[in-house]
């Protein structure tokens, strides 16, 4: 019975590690090819295009109501302490530092990390990473370094329309609903939020964007066979990417305020 | 030429090939056939290294390839091609950038030169004016049609076809078999060709190998296999139920 405890225990080690050891070849390879300079403009414009600004819209319809509804409970409560006048600022921090870059991460796992894992998944069943292969093109340089890039330099600019809606959504519901003037949310914006609330969330929004492109990316290239090894790359990409930028969120915060 | 030495491909516990020894010429369309599972399409693949063997060499040119790095057999891949089984269509790029890609990644020709060869390749297969189609709008048989002109784009010595008339009505496998026999007698291409389609098989040899539980058991010209000893080559080629039962 031991034995067949620690025959299992050691077989989910193996597992994990190798796990491990392939995503972080991954990782190496495409920072190799990055500093290597091996970086095709069109294939990252694309990938922009494709990936960040069709997000755009899921992003603001989002953050617009994560900013309304952070208000209205915010709000509630500080009018009892007589604490109206700090509404704006602690709406605009908390949009800047946590709401704004780990929402917009969340979303973009389940609407970019999918996407990646599906098309390289699709790809890989399909023989079309083979077919890279043979025509002398690695699929690493051409797949995933445009992906990874692009996710990094997108998710950082998606937060600031994320942290932007939001805070203009915080604006609507307190100026509307609590009757607080325009000026007093806006002037607690400018007490106290600062810059360093804004560049702390994009920093994270870069990492978020590195962790989606390259669990995508290696969700996909590891699908197995058939329409089921897709699906299970698919929603394997999201629910690690979602985890990790939780987990990396607190490790960032630490670090960053 | 292309010539394989004591290959051995092992899966796991699974031997799939064992002890391959074949010298395939240069210019010559050589079959290479046998039941499923028995090895072909691995055959095949660690012809262009995307596998690699267990044991032995496989020398293309002059090269061996086995032992080599990526970057090392992606120098060796620029002088080949490769039609697979299902296509491989790049589902994300028009059919001319499809035949173009190779040019695009690995030449410094113009668009314009580019262009012409896309152009060239296309009207060649019998699909000149489709550079602007998506992948998923040609059938079966146009897709392998655009898979060989991209396979043949960057005027390669070495084509691989996987299966190449698999799943395609008989028309179009007479139309791709023209094909083939096409790229050896006009760009002078040496083929090798994985398929059971016997009828296919015997319009293109020039030599055919037959693999049956991971050996060779028979490697001759079209006549020498049609009149092989080997029960197992009789029972293959003529689609019986046993080397014994003749229905």
């Amino acid at each position: 019975m031991v034995i067949y405890i620690l025959e299992a225990l050691g077989k989910e080690v193996i597992r994990v590690l190798e796990i491990a050891g392939r995503l972080a070849n991954l990782v190496g390879e495409t920072l190799y090819h990055i500093l290597r300079g091996r970086i095709n403009n069109t294939n990252i414009f694309r990938q922009m295009a494709h990936l960040g600004v069709d997000t755009l819209p899921i992003i603001l319809l989002t953050m617009l109501f994560t900013g309304m509804v952070m208000t209205m409970q915010t709000a509630h409560e500080f009018l009892k302490y007589g604490a109206g006048s700090t509404v704006g600022g602690v709406v605009s921090i908390a949009m800047g530092r946590e709401l704004g870059p780990v929402f917009t991460g969340v979303v973009a796992a389940g609407r970019i990390g999918a996407a990646i894992a599906a098309e390289i998944g699709s790809m890989k069943v399909t023989e079309q990473i083979d077919a890279l292969r043979v025509m002398a093109t690695n699929p690493i340089a051409y797949l995933v370094v445009p992906r990874v890039i692009a996710c990094i330099i997108m998710l950082p600019l998606l937060v600031i329309f994320a942290d932007a809606i939001g805070t203009f959504g915080g604006y609507f519901v307190a100026t509307k609903y609590f009757a607080i003037s325009s000026h007093i949310y806006t002037s607690s914006i400018t007490a106290f939020a600062e810059v360093n609330d804004v560049t702390g969330g994009l920093i994270k929004a870069a990492v978020f964007g590195f962790i989606i492109a390259i669990i995508g990316c290696y969700k996909g290239l590891c699908a197995s066979e058939g329409a089921e090894g897709v699906g299970h790359a698919t929603t394997g990409s999201v629910v690690t990417s979602i985890v990790l930028i939780f987990v990396t969120n607190y490790f960032l915060s630490l670090m960053l305020y | 030429m292309i010539k394989i030495k004591n290959l051995s491909k092992t899966f796991g516990t699974k031997k799939v090939l064992e002890d391959i020894n074949l010298e395939i010429p240069s210019g010559e369309i050589t079959i290479i056939m046998g039941p499923s599972g028995c090895g072909k399409s691995t055959l095949l693949r660690m012809l262009i290294g995307l596998e690699k063997p267990t044991s032995g060499e496989i020398w293309i040119d002059g090269q061996e390839i086995s032992g080599m790095t990526e970057t090392q057999l992606n120098e060796v891949r620029k002088k080949m091609g490769m039609v697979f089984q299902y296509s491989a269509l790049f589902d994300f790029l028009s059919v001319g950038e499809n035949v173009a890609f190779g040019l695009r990644q690995h030449t410094s020709f113009s668009e314009d030169e580019i262009g012409k060869t896309v152009r060239r390749r296309l009207k060649m297969v019998g699909l000149d004016g489709s550079e602007h189609v998506m992948p998923a709008e040609l059938s079966g048989g146009m897709k392998k049609r655009v898979s060989l002109a991209r396979a043949i784009a960057g005027n390669p010595s070495v084509v691989l076809y996987d299966e190449p008339t698999a799943g395609l009505d008989p028309i179009m496998s007479s139309v791709i078999d023209k094909l083939i026999i096409g790229c050896r007698d006009r760009l002078d291409i040496t083929s090798v060709v994985v398929t059971h389609d016997m009828d296919s098989a015997f319009k293109l040899a020039d030599r055919m190998a037959m693999i049956s539980d991971g050996r060779v058991i028979e490697f001759g010209t079209p006549d020498q296999i049609k009149e092989s000893a080997n029960s197992l080559v009789q029972q293959f080629i003529h689609g019986w139920l046993s080397p014994t039962l003749k229905k």
